[in-house]
């Protein structure tokens, strides 16, 4: 795969007040692999994220974008740059179809017009690209849909925008078994179409199934990023509950470390 | 439901035919998606009964009247049903078509100033409002509905202030007189009824054409010559029964033609069904009434939104106010006031505009407005006092309230809204 990442953080600090979320974390995102972030609850994942997308300021620390620094202070920035999150609330509106969905906050206008046409085919492509073939019609409205349909749609969403970085924020976890694997070929596919994204995710079948790299948090801290085939699950599960498993990971969890 | 949406197949995309399209209007009934279907279903009751009961319902006078009394509520429920797609309520909307009522007749009266300008302090007035309103729901974050039962209270002693503690102040410019109480001409009636059938049949007509050179599904020919042929037939048939002579002695006055307020409350109704349904403004209401935080991560101002809901629905109400002193040339303390308000919330509701927010069209006013119309009109055919009328009223909009929270259930138990 390509060398130089897609994104890569250096270094990032973050605090709420006297709280310190993230320590000096360094994170790497390459296109057309899907690198996954786990970690326990309250490792800072989210906050990660929300700093990646412009939701969160961030204290100290470099923002690489295709090689070159930049700042991202605004989620529309984020999304300037071609980075979107799908967060796990999704953010659909039940009384919308796909299409409006799809283009909420940014529709295709001809004059004052909305141009119903351009849009519902560019949702059709984008959906196309993607190999969804689990909805009738792009018409349907948002709420006739399943959590695994609804899910794909809001991936879909994101990636309409001719976006680089894809984040996404435990999309199985509340998913069944069938649409589990639905969505994953999914993100998989994502990444085969040159997307570098980014999977927030608990559960370790889902990591090993889709994950090129797999990046662990400890306690606001990067403990190891490492690429999937090297590590096995147990591994990881020590990565995430002791920040460290062998060699690999923090050698000095409560001093200083790096 | 036939669609498919790979672009290798589009060309080859059937488009669903008059048998899907009903076959997908009878799922959507099924999964609680009820539309206009309770207030047509209800229309067709009520006018069969009264007209059973009371032959005089059906006479041309009478169909007429229909027109002119439901006019004002249906303008100011048109105004209401964008604060409801919101999720919030405008209890304030009677009294405030009141207030601006008061503000017509006082400046064109007690000031001397010509209808036009009159016309325009009024609707500025209820810009105004509707602004100040908007503000304190939005930016303040007082719920609605206390804001707007403020309101409700305040206006009410605006009103009265306005017209100097309980004056009836008659309008007697002809002007503003004529919106309830003149008529078009028959033969611009039929010239105005030709005009909007052709320019629907040909809007109807180039989007499909357009749809389907783009290879995207478009409505087939029978289903666009169904939805014409049932706006002819209907329009047609309100022309020429209100084109019919209803004066007693046509020797000493003629009364026919359709109501001049009737192509104004069309007028309206086509202008904000388009800006509902085919602008980025009227997209972003939905957005922000069916999930208001998506709407905002999508970057939608969800602030300017509210706000605008609110104006929009207090510059309505200054419409409907102009009208309601139209109507009875003069405005007094109860202008706008006791039932118009949930008559205009009833008639929204009825038409099937949702409490819940996210749901209704403009058209649901005209409907909902005319079932309000028909109730008070043939219970006052009948003979039944206010009292009864009230009350009935009040049932049925508790009726609609009630399909509309059972609708609401059975779509969240279908997955459908």
């Amino acid at each position: 795969m390509s060398s130089q990442p897609v994104l890569e953080i250096r270094g990032l600090d973050k605090s709420f007040g006297p709280v310190q979320i993230l320590h000096n974390v360094a994170l790497s995102a390459h296109a057309g692999e899907v690198t996954a972030l786990v970690g326990d609850n309250g490792a800072g994942k989210s906050t990660l994220v929300k700093c990646i997308g412009g939701t969160y300021s961030i204290d100290a620390g470099e923002f690489l974008f295709a090689g070159s620094p930049v700042t991202v202070s605004s989620p529309r920035e984020a999304a300037d740059l071609g980075i979107e999150i799908v967060y796990q609330d999704l953010a659909l509106c039940d009384n919308l179809d796909i299409v409006q969905n799809m283009f909420l906050g940014r529709e295709k206008k001809s004059g004052l017009v909305l141009d119903e046409a351009t849009m519902e085919q560019m949702a059709a492509r984008t959906l196309d690209s993607l190999s969804v073939r689990t909805v009738q019609s792009i018409r349907q409205l948002v709420s006739s849909l399943s959590g695994g349909q609804r899910q794909t749609v809001a991936i879909a969403k994101a990636v309409l925008w001719n976006s680089k970085v894809v984040i996404l924020d435990e999309p199985t976890a509340a998913l069944g078994v069938a649409q589990t694997a639905q969505v994953l070929e999914l993100v998989r596919r994502l990444a085969d179409n040159g997307l570098a994204v980014i999977l927030i995710s608990h559960n370790m079948n889902d990591v090993f199934a889709v994950s090129d790299r797999i990046a662990a948090l400890y306690l606001g801290r990067m403990a190891a990023q490492v690429k999937t085939a090297d590590v096995t699950h147990s591994q990881v599960v020590e990565l995430i509950t002791s920040g460290r498993s062998g060699d690999l990971g923090l050698q000095n969890v409560n001093g200083v470390t790096a | 439901m036939s669609t498919t949406m790979l672009p290798g197949q589009e060309a080859a995309a059937q488009s669903p035919g008059i048998g899907g399209n009903i076959r997908s209007y009878v799922a959507r009934v099924r999964g609680g998606d009820m539309g206009a279907l309770p207030a047509i279903l209800g229309l067709i009751v009520l006018c069969t009964t009264f007209a059973i009961l009371r032959p005089v319902f059906l006479s041309a006078i009478n169909f007429a009247n229909l027109f002119t009394q439901g006019a004002a509520i249906s303008l100011i429920a048109m105004g209401l049903i964008f604060v409801l797609l919101l999720g919030e309520i405008d209890l304030s909307a009677g009294y405030t078509s009141g207030v601006c009522a008061a503000v017509l007749a006082v400046t064109m009266t007690s000031h001397g100033q010509p209808w036009y300008l009159s016309v325009a302090a009024a609707m500025l007035t209820g810009v105004v409002i509707g602004f100040v309103l908007g503000a304190l729901v939005a930016k303040l974050g007082v719920p609605s509905f206390v804001v707007t039962l403020a309101a409700f209270l305040a206006f009410q002693g605006l009103l009265l202030v306005l017209v100097n503690e309980g004056n009836n102040i008659a309008i007697r410019d002809p002007t503003i007189i004529a919106i309830e109480n003149r008529y078009v001409p028959p033969l611009l009636g039929w010239i105005l009824y030709v005009v909007s059938v052709v320019i629907y049949a040909a809007v109807q007509i180039v989007r499909a054409r357009r749809r389907s050179g783009r290879g995207l599904v478009a409505d087939p020919a029978t289903v666009i010559a169904v939805r014409v042929g049932v706006l002819a037939l209907l329009g047609g048939f309100a022309v020429y029964a209100l084109n019919l002579e209803r004066s007693r002695n046509a020797l000493l006055v003629s009364l026919k033609g359709v109501p001049i307020v009737v192509p104004i409350v069309l007028a309206l109704l086509v202008f904000w069904t388009f800006i509902l349904r085919r602008t980025a403004f009227g997209r972003h209401i939905y957005a922000v009434g069916g999930n208001a935080e998506a709407a905002r991560r999508a970057g939608i101002r969800v602030d300017r939104i509210r706000v605008s809901a609110f104006v929009i629905c207090s510059g309505m109400a200054s419409i409907g106010g102009i009208v309601l002193a139209s109507q009875a040339s003069s405005v007094d303390p109860s202008t706008g006031g006791s039932d118009v308000l949930l008559f205009a919330v009833g008639a929204a509701v009825i038409g099937g505009t949702s409490l819940f927010g996210g749901k209704g069209r403009v058209l649901d006013a005209i409907l909902g407005g005319a079932v309000v119309a028909v109730i008070n009109n043939g219970m006052g055919l009948m003979g039944y006092s206010a009292s009864v009328k009230y009350i009935v009223t009040g049932l049925v909009l508790l009726l609609a309230a009630g399909v509309d929270a059972l609708s609401r259930k059975r779509a969240a138990a279908s997955g459908l809204r």
